[in-house]
């Protein structure tokens, strides 16, 4: 049982995924690579303020997930949350709003970078305590079968939040108690500046659920196809009682930790060969013109139109007022 | 050689307990490690072993037997070889712990003060205990949405009895026993309330809910503000807080302050049955998370509670517990106890002091206290806890904000010594404020 490691899959994209959907996926990806580009200069100008960790390199971990999803199913994270918001359907311009700290953002301009949420599209954050969201991740599962409402919770981390403490807890309680949830480790191979073999005893992480009889699975966190068929399998497991399940995704984050990190401890040629060689946007891209699934038409029509809905959004950020004052004493107490 | 067999004190808060079956019977020849009888705690049924050996002379006390005083002979034995008749009783059975209870002088009173009668309806006696088990129950049948979660909650009956017969009346579902893992239940616990649902979560004591101090500051207290008020936690945080008795540093510290420190937080530290009912009734059906802080020392003391399942005490308003003119003494909890004893005493050297039991910690009363202050012209906290920082200094400073002009002294403060609190008797009680230290303040600030 427990942990089996995926061989690479060489997925023959239409095969298993239609015209629609690949083209689907691709603007999705490119939506978020967009976003997080322009945050970046948006930050790089000063109406960013913080910190900001972008999820560029990353892309086609959620929003492979997300296409097997449900509409009950529930999602958490941790602080690197601008492309999980995308790709659970909330606007890029409430997105971006809240990253420049405006009244018209998701919180209102009172949560930023780190902490986002979407009750109505069941995003439940957006945590800036690396490890908390796993807890409350499990606890969304909890809900999900205290209601009997067929979902699923799927609970997003890192390599560096899966050495805490509380993972590990909830592994415990999930598995004993068979709740409906996924955990998804975002393993993009550092924790800040550490480097995974700095700082894991064990670094295949999908190991990592054995001792708590949690099946585990290596995935190309790099193809958004290949996330998308674990998943599936990942959330049927889960939906259909059989308790947690736990996706390793191997990935890699293009720029440094946050906006402040210049990620001078990464080998000097290491991210420009993944762009290169492993771009999860590129992939589904050369996937589609290869196999003469989509042409570059097709492509340049979402292209403009991914650029159209980022200049909106990035307009709709600066123009936006800040809160009212009287802001500053609500939502403290309901 | 005739030997006494004593009433053993089988917990730490055991001052007496009942006798619910004999073992053995007049004759029978007991060895070390023989079970002797069924002892009712306030915790749990135990059995009593043998620790001298011996032919069992007499049973003192009947099978069936309640309240009991510890250190109360129950049995007495005949040492094997020895013929002699002379009763030359000595405690045996009981850990050397038995004696170590007999308090110096007011260190352990148990705050049992009489309350006047205020309220209209017919009541019934009831444990602290049973009032918040009987709060929970009715939340529970009221709203399905409410559940309860925690160690040794479900078959155990709760680690102090608090939720006995929960399981039995709502299953499994809604009453969860979890591992030994406070981080990971609070968190778990978080994340159903963001998801709509109700937990109570109960710590075996608030000691052990430092481990899950971000999920009740920095996942629930905070949600509601930083998601612009879209994901709410209705969350109850519940469990003894605060000494109980001999079980040093790190059962024993009071969390008051910390958590009356931060906003999106409601604090709860009720003093007698009623208001724990009240209280925690109103803390399950407020849409906020709550920091429920009882007191060990409190569960087993009964006081009268309303009759019904409407009793519900607002949160946020503190309770004029005794009338006074000349000083205002403020206290919850347990010093809620201390501070009404105190006030009997000061009545006799002519000073008349109002007591306020603060009942909320987060929102504090203060238009209560500063009413009172002004007409009493003098202020004396009280907390269990440590002073610096501490509740006490929350209250002296509201007093010097609104009420300054009408002081006479300055108030002062009675809290806990700055210390980690002491295992032996004698220094545990040094370091705790006792009646005596209330009247010495109050007598000081009143110059009298």
């Amino acid at each position: 049982m427990a942990a089996e490691k995926a061989a690479a899959p060489k997925v023959k994209a239409q095969d298993i995924a239609s015209r629609e959907e690949l083209l689907e996926y691709y603007r999705q990806m490119l939506l978020i690579r967009r976003f997080e580009e322009k945050a970046g200069q948006l930050y790089g100008m000063g109406l960013i303020a913080g910190f900001c960790h972008l999820y560029i390199g990353q892309e086609a971990v959620v929003v492979g997930i997300v296409a097997a999803q449900n509409a009950t199913d529930t999602v958490i994270t941790g602080y690197r949350d601008h492309g999980h918001m995308l790709a659970m359907g909330i606007s890029a311009r409430e997105i971006m709003a809240e990253l420049t700290g405006r009244a018209t953002g998701c919180s209102r301009g009172k949560g930023g970078s780190m902490h986002m949420f979407s009750r109505e599209k069941r995003f439940y954050g957006g945590h800036g305590i690396v490890g908390a969201q796993v807890s409350l991740g499990t606890g969304l599962a909890f809900a999900h079968r205290y209601r009997e409402d067929n979902g699923v919770s799927l609970a997003y981390f890192g390599d560096g939040a899966a050495n805490q403490g509380q993972v590990y807890e909830s592994f415990n309680m999930a598995s004993l108690w068979n709740l409906p949830v996924v955990y998804v480790i975002e393993n993009n191979q550092y924790a800040m500046g550490t480097a995974i073999a700095r700082a894991s005893a064990e670094v295949e992480l999908y190991k990592r659920g054995i001792s708590f009889e949690i099946k585990g699975e290596q995935v190309d966190g790099m193809d958004v196809l290949a996330v998308r068929a674990a998943a599936q399998k990942a959330l049927d497991h889960a939906r259909s009682g059989q308790g947690p399940y736990l996706l390793e995704m191997k990935t890699y984050r293009y720029r440094g930790h946050s906006m402040s990190d210049p990620a001078k401890y990464r080998p000097k040629d290491e991210s420009r060969i993944v762009r290169e060689t492993s771009d999860p946007i590129d992939h589904i891209k050369n996937l589609g013109l290869e196999n003469g699934i989509f042409s570059e038409d097709d492509l340049k029509t979402i292209d403009a139109e991914v650029k159209a809905i980022v200049a909106d959004a990035a307009e709709f950020a600066q123009t936006s007022p800040e809160p009212s004052v009287d802001e500053l004493m609500t939502d403290i107490y309901l | 050689m005739l030997i006494d067999i004593i009433m053993p004190a089988l917990s730490p808060t055991m001052e007496e307990g009942g006798l619910t079956k004999w073992l053995v019977k007049v004759g029978d020849v007991i060895k070390s490690g023989d079970l002797l009888a069924e002892i009712e705690t306030d915790k749990a049924t135990m059995e009593v072993e043998a620790v001298d050996e011996g032919v069992v002379e007499e049973l003192l006390v009947a099978e069936g037997s309640l309240g009991i005083k510890v250190n109360t002979p129950i049995a007495r034995i005949r040492g094997e070889g020895d013929a002699s008749a002379a009763p030359a009783p000595m405690p045996v059975s009981a850990p050397p712990v038995a004696p170590a209870i007999a308090p110096p002088p007011s260190a352990m009173q148990v705050a049992t003060a009489p309350e006047p009668a205020i309220f209209d309806g017919p009541t019934t006696k009831t444990t602290v205990r049973d009032a918040l088990r009987d709060a929970m129950a009715e939340e529970m049948r009221r709203d399905s949405d409410v559940f309860l979660i925690g160690e040794e909650v479900a078959e155990y009956q709760g680690a102090y009895k608090v939720s006995r017969g929960l399981l039995e009346e709502f299953g499994p579902k809604r009453v969860i026993d979890t591992p030994i893992t406070e981080h990971g239940f609070a968190g778990l616990a978080v994340g159903a309330a963001m998801a709509g649902l109700k937990p109570i979560v109960e710590f075996m004591t608030f000691n052990f809910a430092m481990q899950a101090i971000d999920h009740i500051i920095n996942s629930s207290a905070k949600v509601l503000y930083m998601s612009g008020g879209q994901i709410s936690t209705s969350i109850v945080f519940r469990g003894p807080n605060g000494a109980a008795s001999r079980v040093g540093a790190q059962h024993s510290h009071d969390y008051s302050s910390w958590y009356g420190n931060v906003p999106g937080l409601k604090v709860i530290a009720p003093y007698d049955a009623a208001d724990a009912k009240g209280l925690l009734k109103a803390a399950i059906r407020d849409p906020n998370p709550v920091v429920f802080l009882e007191h060990e020392m409190l569960y087993g003391t009964e006081f009268d509670v309303p009759d019904g399942d409407d009793h519900i005490v607002p949160i946020g308003k503190a309770k004029i517990r005794r009338e006074g003119s000349d000083v205002t003494i403020t206290a919850h909890s347990r010093m809620v106890g201390h501070a009404l004893i105190a006030a009997e005493q000061l009545a006799t050297v002519g000073i008349s002091a109002e007591v306020i039991d603060l009942r909320t910690i987060r929102p504090l009363d203060s238009d209560t206290i500063v009413t009172s202050v002004m007409k009493t012209n003098h202020l004396v906290s009280v907390e269990e806890g440590w002073g610096p920082m501490g509740v006490g200094a929350e209250v002296v400073a509201i007093i010097i904000d609104k009420a300054f002009d009408w002081l006479d002294a300055p108030p002062m403060r009675v809290h806990q010594k700055d210390t980690p609190l002491a295992y032996a008797a004698n220094l545990e009680a040094l370091s705790l404020p006792q009646v005596d230290d209330i009247v010495a303040m109050v007598r000081k600030a009143c110059n009298k």
